[in-house]
């Protein structure tokens, strides 16, 4: 697959590289006990630490540390048995230390990898460069007054990973595909809550353009991007403005620029003449970290089953396309919903494509359609997995069956008792069959003549007219090999 | 090394301090005396010494992760000039 971008003279090449920050799960901040809740009074948790009154010190959270760990481990990464807070020094109204506590040169996770898949099969790895604990900064609304900047502490010092990747990104596509699967990794581990909306996890994104086979071009950063659609957004928009200008003999400068959502351009941020110095140095009230092996040991016990694992075991066990399984996996609620499925009933082994269908068509579409998430399906996947082996065993018509999972999902009843209190059973019966196509042969005998002389076409007319005959109860396989005999007959 | 007037108003303003003339002057002075000083430790060999992030030979201390409801709005608004339904309010920062 080629990711080469068209200018007006030369093909391109885009590299890019994204610093992730995933919000850790935790209770608490990463230095002080208060709480990190979303959606709460403004200021209602902020310490004395948070709000660096003088005199505070920072004690760490551990249940952070062995987020971090988890998280590495999941990213198959090498976790550091020895690393260092920072002092990254910045002024900024949301951040009341004046520096935010950071990991600069020893950070807690080293280099790590992930794997993403494409649509036709392939996959591609991207490398991890690190991953560091910091401190999240409070939130300035700026649009709610002309003169001001009004400032909410309460998200100060919650615990944030941020994730470095290696530059192996080509396009946007490749951009959205490694942040979805950061995002389903972190949320297998429940190290984060991946909810971009909320700004658990934003992303910058480093872009570069070049001629294939030329060193790296100049890079510009994209700051702070939550949502896939905006970073794919912003990369297509930034790399056609990179090639635009150097195609026309001009330079990129090394800029930060911020995306603006609503015209879908980058710009500039404004304070660029002060290029940032932030003056990392050991944090003094913090010790160095050290961890050790036996922790990380019992830690790694403690990984559960992740999307890639999953993947490689639906592709063997239910012989998934790789694609196919990569889809499923990627949401652990989804995944989980499947396995408690095909687990319902040994019999559903062998019928996974089938039910994978049923799942990721109708019951999506059900929910997608009533804002459910597949965690709250009002059809238990028990249900869906009688459903399946009734549509299996011919009690229904997998027509009929869709009328069935709608009544199930307004219902939340037995797909059995739906069937037997609506008489939906298909007639499997083949006189019974035969006495309904008698009839609509009967009734036809024009379109009986006209398909007898070569209009084949008609036969699908007569398939149809028995169906409604039959309430669409008859069985579609028996009722096509009836009508065809009988046809044939009149020859 | 030695420092020059240009370095010392940069770090000045990374530290967001306005100085006077005279005083970026005195400052130069004492800062330089005071890196001449530190620069004592040159005079011994580093090259396979890691550097040290802390003297202490402590163990970092850690806490587990229990959340306190704190409702801290009011005591935490209690030093700022200026607020408006629980918010700090501050000169308008826009990038």
């Amino acid at each position: 697959m080629s990711n080469l971008v068209k200018g007006k003279k030369y093909q391109w090449e885009t590299v890019i590289g994204l610093e992730i920050h995933a919000q850790v799960k935790s209770n608490s901040k990463l230095f002080s006990n208060s709480s990190t809740v979303f959606g709460s009074k403004p200021n209602s948790q902020v310490s004395l630490v948070d709000a660096a009154m003088p005199g505070m010190l920072p004690v760490i959270n551990k249940y952070c540390i062995e987020q971090a760990v988890k998280t590495g481990i999941g990213l198959k990464a090498k976790i550091n048995n020895y690393s260092v807070f920072d002092r990254k020094n910045y002024f900024y109204a949301d951040l009341p230390q004046g520096y935010q506590i950071s990991q600069y040169k020893y950070p807690i996770v080293g280099e790590g990898k992930v794997t993403i898949d494409f649509k036709d099969g392939s996959s591609k790895d991207i490398r991890i460069v690190r991953l560091h604990l910091e401190q999240d900064a409070g939130k300035s609304l700026h649009d709610q007054n002309p003169t001001k900047t009004y400032v909410d502490l309460n998200r100060s010092g919650v615990a944030l990973m941020e994730i470095v990747s290696e530059p192996d990104i080509r396009s946007a596509d490749e951009a959205g595909l490694y942040i979805s699967k950061i995002r389903s990794i972190l949320m297998y581990l429940d190290t984060c809550d991946g909810n971009m909306q909320e700004g658990s996890l934003r992303a910058d994104v480093n872009i570069s353009v070049r001629k294939p086979g030329d060193d790296y071009g100049t890079r510009c950063e994209i700051k702070n991007l939550n949502s896939i659609k905006f970073i794919k957004q912003a990369i297509n928009y930034e790399v056609k403005r990179q090639i635009e200008t150097l195609e026309e003999g001009g330079v990129i400068d090394q800029n930060t620029l911020l995306f603006n959502t609503s015209n879908g351009k980058t710009r500039p941020m404004r304070s660029k003449e002060e290029a940032h110095d932030y003056r990392y140095f050991p944090d003094p009230d913090l010790l160095p970290l050290e961890i050790n092996q036996k922790d990380i040991d019992k830690l790694k016990i403690s990984i559960p089953e992740l999307p890639d694992d999953r993947k490689k075991r639906y592709v063997k066990d239910y012989s998934l396309s790789n694609y196919d399984a990569s889809v499923l996996t990627a949401d652990k609620s989804v995944s989980d919903y499947f396995d408690t499925v095909i687990k319902s009933d040994k019999s559903l082994q062998d019928s996974s494509k089938i039910v994978v269908n049923w799942i990721t068509s109708e019951l999506f579409s059900l929910l997608k359609d009533n804002n459910i998430e597949i965690y709250d399906s009002p059809v238990s996947p028990n249900h869906l997995g009688k459903l399946v082996n009734l549509i299996k065993a011919n009690v229904i018509s997998g027509k009929i069956a869709k009328d069935v999972l709608l009544e199930m999902f307004n219902s939340k009843e037995d797909p059995e008792i739906i069937i037997q209190k609506k008489g939906l059973k298909q007639v499997t019966d083949t006189s019974e069959i035969e006495i309904i196509v008698d009839e609509v042969l009967l009734n036809n005998k024009k379109m009986v003549e006209e398909y007898l002389s070569g209009k084949d076409k008609l036969l699908g007319f007569f398939i149809g007219q028995s169906m409604k005959k039959s309430k669409g109860k008859a069985n579609p396989k028996i009722l096509n090999d009836i009508l065809k005999n009988k046809l044939s007959k009149k020859n | 090394m030695k420092l020059d007037t240009n370095t010392i108003n940069k770090i000045a303003k990374l530290a967001r301090i306005r100085l006077s003339e005279e005083e970026a002057k005195e400052l130069l002075k004492d800062m330089n005396s005071i890196l001449d000083w530190v620069e004592q430790l040159n005079e011994v060999n580093t090259d396979a010494v890691e550097p040290l992030a802390n003297i202490s030979s402590a163990i970092l201390p850690q806490r587990k992760d229990e959340a306190q409801d704190i409702n801290s709005t009011d005591e935490i608004l209690k030093n700022s000039p200026d607020k408006l339904e629980g918010y700090f309010a501050v000169p308008k920062v826009v990038e």
